[in-house]
């Protein structure tokens, strides 16, 4: 009996406390949050980036067209815009933006401002970087009739337009900036977002503060911010044991989940999720012998990814086994599916075996490489190590060569390597995103294998067009199976998220993207 | 003396330009492309229209004699331009970061200087007995174990035992010297404790050293103090071979700390210097290998004087 009510009052305990969530609190006024960032970005400019460390720094500064209701997720809401309506041809859309926003310089923002922005993304010019610019190529036209008006008119439906507005990348710029100097984003911060900029100490923090005519009325609740660079891990760690920081957004190892909650308890708030991210293995097609689809093919097959999912979960943030799309979103190949394409069999020992085949049949029986990796502890080293091991076992000797990240990427961007461990960092769940990175390097210079697929192009371009989803998941998976008979390059694992905060870090909310959620507006601090 | 002063002084100029010439030259050689890795570093698709507009804007289009040359002015009026990373000028990315590992090396040598002068003295002293052989277990201690270790278990300890870590960011000792000192003590700390040992047995060695000269025999045998043989004959001579010690072990801290940086999240010279060369950032690391190579030169000749001010049988003509 005892035992029965012992267990009723914490199932009413458990029914109290779901009931009445972080979010649910009265959100006090003031304070300053102290958050770690575990990467300093470069410059300011989100259109010519692809690392959270530059929207980390920036996107309390900015705001966008839409973005993603994280609650709700994938569900989009309005940012700048109050609301929009989309055609029947399903070719234009027109948004209504908010009236009475400034930049923090004071300009006042209209709808020109929106133009000149996607201008800027869809066609840099001046010598601008837009890293969207293919993904804004299906705009023909930016027209803005009034100031609280705009409407894009677009070539061709898009079945992914509406997600590519609520992207976290695409910061509102002044107009009046850009006409000055194309590049002002790259060192200057004016934006219409929650803090205005206090200062970026080079290799230490960026601060801001509360933007007092910020549009959305009571926010932000924070009165400052500080954004501590903290480029090893341990050191984030014990920072955030100790106080100084009391978040990091983009998120740690089991392992160090395990240590902070041993050491902090019921002090720290642990949150999880799985990641729009995943970590993939690029082969340079351009460099023999991996212009050869059956070395390629050989060496994804021995790669035990359910057996390795296992033991690396454990220790890195690698955890999902999963196709072109996040395993367990929509438009994600099912389990029963993808275990029947090259690289995803369960049955490890026939797959090596026909690797090795594949291997003598290329005569590449003494394979030996270079896996070029990012000398990130996570998870990128595991995962290096990790298929060193894989291929060794096939007899292909590898050398596992890790470099800083901007070497790295501008190597595997110029083509100077063989095989590669790359990631994709998305922001959704939405197939084109996702799919873009493998579109052929004629089209799309990020494909990093360098491939042309005619097959693929026309796959992704169907899958594009396709407004009827069961029709859109077949060309999708068309389009995956194809990549991976061909071996271009296939997703390792996905990682799993997890994310440390304070529990006096409140309204901040998790997402399956590190990427998304950065602005600070709705945070405050319960102290 | 003053002479031989203003004439190593004169030195250091062929010295600098010397350096000078070769860290521009051999950067070029390295393989690696800034503009490559700055534009395409960060995942983008960058149009080659725009590498070569970078490429004109940092200078990298014109010839390499016309560049050296350019920096080479720039030089002589301390203008070491542009980072090609962060485009902002060399000496602000440099000085942000400089008052910090000064002051940490400057906190690091007295620590060891004050420790280490009665460690090594007391050690000589009581040569073969437990106070010797403690101070011998602590500098062993010191040089064994790397600074960077000694550090993490410093703030480990804090952690645990206090619940408590020092500020995470640099706040300088002029606008809160209790926030300052309260952050760098540790890192201080850390290196002092290496730099100690270092220095501490280096005093023991040579004052067991000169302990045996004769000159202190003399001395005893005409019946001064003993503790103005050691302080006045004795340690004077000592301190030599520890005043040279000293003077790499305070240039080396200035820019060599990288891993103890990371460690206490300090804003540091050392942490610049290898982002620097990974991001091939030429003109931050030409003014970097500049400013190490300066403190090189103008250390070691504080030393030389600092060598005749201790032992007057030194000087310099």
């Amino acid at each position: 009996m005892k035992r029965l009510l012992g267990t009723l009052s914490l199932a009413l305990a458990a029914v109290a406390f779901a009931a009445s969530p972080a979010s649910a609190q009265t959100p006090k006024r003031g304070g300053n949050l102290n958050f770690a960032i575990s990467a300093e970005t470069p410059h300011y400019d989100c259109h010519a980036s692809d690392t959270y460390a530059t929207l980390h720094f920036s996107s309390p500064f900015y705001s966008t067209l839409l973005r993603y209701n994280l609650p709700k997720f994938p569900q989009i809401e309005g940012d700048l815009a109050k609301s929009w309506t989309l055609s029947p041809d399903k070719k234009t859309y027109t948004f209504v933006l908010h009236d009475g926003v400034k930049f923090h310089d004071g300009t006042p923002f209209t709808s020109a401002d929106i133009k000149a922005t996607y201008e800027r993304l869809r066609n840099p010019t001046g010598g601008a970087v837009s890293n969207r610019k293919a993904t804004f190529s299906d705009i023909e036209a930016i027209e803005t009739p009034n100031p609280t008006t705009v409407v894009f008119k677009l070539k061709a439906v898009n079945a992914s337009m509406l997600d590519h507005f609520a992207s976290p990348w695409n910061c509102v710029y002044s107009a009046k900036d850009l006409a000055a100097d194309a590049n002002a984003p790259r060192t200057k911060i004016n934006g219409t977002g929650p803090f205005t900029f206090v200062e970026h100490v080079k290799g230490s923090h960026v601060a801001g503060k509360r933007n007092e005519s910020y549009f959305k009325k009571g926010l932000p609740y924070l009165d400052s911010y500080r954004g501590i660079f903290t480029l090893q891990a341990a050191a984030m760690l014990n920072a955030l044991q100790g106080g100084q920081v009391l978040a990091e957004f983009r998120g740690v190892s089991p392992a160090e989940r395990d240590r902070m909650v041993a050491a902090m308890g019921d002090k720290l708030r642990v949150e999880e999720s799985s990641w729009t991210l995943n970590l993939l293995v690029a082969f340079n097609i351009e460099k023999p012998p991996f212009n050869d689809v059956r070395v390629r093919k050989a060496l994804l097959m021995a790669i035990d990814r359910w057996g390795g999912s296992q033991g690396l979960s454990r220790i890195s943030t690698l955890r999902s086994v999963g196709g072109v799309i996040r395993p367990g979103s929509p438009l994600a190949t099912p389990e029963a599916e993808l275990v029947k394409l090259p690289g995803f069999s369960k049955d490890i020992k026939k797959s090596r075996e026909e690797a090795k085949k594949l291997l003598k049949e290329a005569g590449q029986e003494n394979l030996k490489f270079t896996l070029w990796n990012r000398n990130l502890a996570m998870p990128y080293t595991p995962a290096g190590i990790f298929l060193v091991d894989q291929w060794r076992q096939i007899g292909v000797e590898v050398e596992h060569k890790q470099s800083d990240t901007a070497p790295y990427l501008a190597a595997l961007r110029s083509g100077n390597y063989e095989v590669a461990v790359d990631f994709s960092n998305l922001f959704n769940d939405d197939a084109t995103l996702a799919l873009s990175k493998y579109l052929s390097h004629k089209n799309n210079p990020l494909n990093l294998s360098r491939a042309n697929d005619d097959v693929i192009d026309d796959l992704y371009e169907k899958q594009l067009r396709e407004g009827d989803v069961a029709k859109r998941k077949g060309f999708i998976q068309a389009l995956e199976k194809r990549l991976f008979e061909q071996a271009y390059q296939q997703p390792l694992l996905w990682w799993h998220r997890i994310v440390l905060t304070h529990k006096t870090v409140m309204g901040w909310k998790m997402s399956p993207s590190h990427n998304l959620g950065g602005d600070l507006a709705e945070v405050w601090l319960n102290q | 003396m003053l002479r031989y002063v203003v004439s190593r002084v004169l030195l250091t100029i062929p010295t600098l330009l010397g350096v000078a010439v070769l860290v521009f030259f051999m950067l070029r050689i390295v393989p690696g492309d800034v503009v490559e890795v700055k534009l395409r570093g960060d995942g983008g698709n960058v149009s080659q229209e725009a590498i070569e507009m970078e490429r004109k804007k940092l200078g990298l289009d014109k010839p390499l004699m016309t560049q050296f040359g350019d920096w080479m002015v720039g030089v002589a009026t301390l203008d070491f331009g542009k980072s090609m990373w962060t485009e902002r000028p060399v000496m602000e990315e440099i000085s942000l970061r400089l008052e910090l590992s000064l002051q940490v090396a400057i906190m690091a040598t007295l620590i060891a200087v004050f420790i280490a002068i009665p460690l090594g003295t007391t050690a000589a002293l009581f040569r073969d007995t437990w106070i010797d052989y403690v101070v011998r277990i602590v500098t062993i201690g010191g040089l064994s174990i790397p600074s960077f270790w000694f550090g993490m278990l410093i703030m480990l300890s804090l952690l645990a035992f206090f619940n408590w870590l020092p500020p995470i960011t640099f706040t300088p000792i002029y606008v809160d010297p209790v926030a300052n000192i309260t952050q760098l003590i540790w890192p201080a700390l850390a290196v002092g404790y290496r730099y100690c040992a270092v220095v501490a047995r280096m005093i023991r060695s040579s004052l067991l050293e000169v302990l045996n000269e004769d000159y202190i025999r003399t001395a005893r045998a005409k019946g001064v103090y003993e503790k103005l043989v050691i302080s006045r004959h004795a340690l004077r001579n000592a301190l030599l071979p520890a005043i040279t010690v000293i003077g790499l072990e305070f240039t080396f801290l200035v820019g060599g700390l990288v891993v103890t940086e990371q460690v206490f999240n300090l804003n540091g010279i050392g942490q610049l210097f290898v982002q620097s060369v990974s991001r091939n950032d030429f003109t931050l690391i030409q003014g970097m290998v500049m400013l190490i190579a300066a403190f090189y030169v103008f250390v070691n000749l504080a030393v030389d004087v600092l060598y005749a001010v201790f032992d007057p049988r030194i000087r310099y003509t």
